[in-house]
């Protein structure tokens, strides 16, 4: 049988066994959770306790974190209760009406950014350097007392590129904005202590470290400023409505639960394997260029561009011989515009057309990588005989 | 075992796995005709080189090279065969819809944007008249592309206007034209109201 490599982890990844062995037991706890009786019960007992294994993991306590339908909500809770439109909100943010961000970050903060601007919000998008850091000049002389709040991104999906979020975070106290990170591709592969990294707010998402889609979490520091995104119960004290997702919430749980085990250890494993990959793609295929930085990045992100190669052919080449990656080109989407992240760090369009990202996790092995390495080259080389780009040395 | 699920038809798999008549010794190929359109940085860019059977007015082979997506691939490695022994009428007329049947099937937005391959052969077939002194046979009405990343014709945008395109956006909704690079955008305004005075003008 062919091999199957499973290339895609920053998309999303399988369920860790643990996760669903605890997940299969937790369907039989059906009450809801905000019932008195005994059914009721034994749910809110669950819940409180993947709510104390969420919240230790990042360093917080249970009443800090706000569980979400997706990590993306959890920005869009974010990013919504800036605009609190209600006359008698005190809350000092609202008389502030600028956003900082940045032009990386995942399209639900893009797009919420975006949605905010035509309510009037001033938004400015943070350029980034080649390797996808924050330009801290530009931050530095554009954020002031007009800030309502800062938002960064923790570790970029495309790239792995991972910010100064102290720092970043320090500015924007320093000038007394709120500060939020999307750390949805960064808890549970780095370690993140929301008091060390002094944060507001911070998203998370269960589905990236081997945890249930469809469930996300969001912290929030005690006494800043909240406003739900989703109104109507009193679930989650009130920050968010809906009758929590059990099953998916404890599946949360055990999914950092077991990071906490597995997480420094597998980071170093898939850096070395990170590195095998990348040494073997540089040693069997010539004019290729990877994108991201060359320490500060995640240790299973590996994004590379290749000469005269569209990204979407790349993908599907690839996936016919078991490999999965992904590609920040739209192409598949039907939208022609290269990804957003690699135009940020100033690639050339027909380079960022032609780039995959590979991205490694737990069950990766050597075999993997060099299987990938030997199909990738056929693959960039079946490509380029039929391209009507000729592969030149790369510039400088 | 498992089904292997795949995003567009079996045809295009098959065209896609086994490209037919790749251009492989482009120097060497002696063609007749060639065109070229697209542009690497909209994401796709297409050669088509034919060769004419000049007594019987056909097309005798057809070569490509293509830049571009899995149904682009698919697309023009189709084409390649289909034509040949066609008339260069019948060959200069394949509209990309034609292609798309073909292919069993493609979602409409691919269609748009990675079904180049007609509009590649067209110019080699022009190529073709062009060298051998048949200039009258290139289209009276020869259309030129506005823009580049979705391949957007003047008569297309002429088309749209006939259809109802009054503004820019509109312009947009129905050729999709500049949503990529933006660059066209100045050329094809002047167009749009050059076409509405035409049409429309009292």
């Amino acid at each position: 049988m062919k091999r199957k490599v499973y290339l895609d982890h920053n998309a999303t990844t399988p369920l860790h066994p643990e996760v669903k062995k605890a997940m299969v037991e937790a369907m039989d706890a059906f009450g809801n959770p905000s019932s008195m009786h005994s059914f009721g019960r034994q749910a809110r007992r669950l819940l409180d306790e993947a709510r104390e294994k969420t919240s230790s993991f990042i360093g917080g306590k249970p009443e800090d974190i706000v569980f979400a339908g997706s990590g993306s909500e959890a920005n869009n809770t974010v990013l919504n209760l800036l605009y609190c439109a209600a006359k008698h909100c005190e809350a000092p943010h609202t008389k502030r009406h600028q956003i900082i961000t940045s032009q990386i970050e995942h399209p639900c903060i893009l797009e919420a950014a975006a949605c905010l601007e035509e309510k009037g919000i001033e938004v400015v998008y943070l350029p980034v350097d080649k390797y996808g850091k924050i330009d801290m000049d530009k931050y530095s002389s554009t954020i002031s007392e007009k800030t309502a709040l800062v938002s960064v991104m923790m570790a970029n999906n495309e790239i792995g590129t991972i910010q100064d979020i102290k720092e970043i975070g320090k500015v924007a106290h320093r000038h007394g904005a709120l500060f939020h990170t999307d750390a949805i591709q960064a808890v549970g592969k780095i370690p993140v202590n929301v008091h060390e990294l002094g944060v507001d707010y911070l998203s998370m998402s269960a589905h990236k470290i081997y945890g249930p889609k469809g469930v996300g979490a969001l912290y929030v520091s005690p006494g800043v400023p909240f406003c739900p995104f989703i109104r109507g119960g009193h679930q989650e004290k009130g920050r968010r409505a809906g009758t929590e997702n059990t099953i998916g919430i404890v599946g949360f749980g055990k999914a950092v639960e077991m990071r906490a085990i597995e997480m420094i250890s597998e980071a170093k494993r898939l850096l070395s394997l990170k590195v095998r990959l990348k040494a073997g793609i540089e040693k069997e295929i010539p004019n290729i260029q990877f994108n991201g930085h060359p320490t500060d990045t995640l240790a299973g992100t590996l994004n590379v561009s290749f000469d005269g190669a569209e990204g979407e052919a790349i993908l599907l080449y690839l996936d016919l011989e078991g490999i999965a990656v992904s590609t920040g080109s739209a192409c598949a989407s039907g939208s022609l515009d290269p990804s957003h992240v690699l135009i940020a760090a100033g690639l050339p369009a027909e380079e960022a057309h032609g780039s995959i990202r590979m991205s490694l996790g737990r069950d990766n092995t050597e075999e993997d990588v060099d299987y990938t390495i030997e199909k990738v080259a056929q693959v960039i080389d079946k490509i380029r005989k039929m391209s009507t780009v000729r592969q030149g040395p790369r510039r400088g | 075992m498992e089904k292997f699920e795949w995003v567009y038809s079996e045809k295009v798999k098959d065209h896609f796995m086994h490209p037919r008549n790749v251009l492989e010794d482009d120097a060497g190929y002696q063609e007749d005709g060639k065109g070229i359109v697209g542009n690497i940085k909209c994401g796709d860019e297409m050669v088509v080189a034919i060769k004419v059977d000049k007594k019987k007015g056909t097309i005798a082979d057809c070569k490509w090279k293509t830049y571009g997506c899995a149904s682009a691939i698919a697309s023009t490695s189709i084409l390649s065969e289909i034509v040949k022994g066609m008339t260069l009428d019948e060959a200069y007329h394949i509209t990309a819809k034609d292609i798309a049947k073909e292919l069993g099937g493609l979602p409409e937005h691919k269609i748009h944007c990675s079904v180049l391959g007609h509009k590649a052969l067209r110019a080699a077939i022009e190529d073709y008249y062009t060298r051998n002194g048949m200039t009258d046979k290139v289209e009276r009405e020869k259309e030129h592309v506005i823009c580049q990343c979705m391949n957007v014709t003047d008569i297309e945008i002429e088309h749209a206007v006939l259809e109802g395109a009054k503004t820019y956006l509109e312009l947009q909704e129905r050729t999709k034209l500049g949503t990529v690079c933006g660059q066209c955008k100045d050329k094809a305004i002047k167009l749009l109201e050059d076409y509405k005075k035409k049409h429309f003008a009292k």
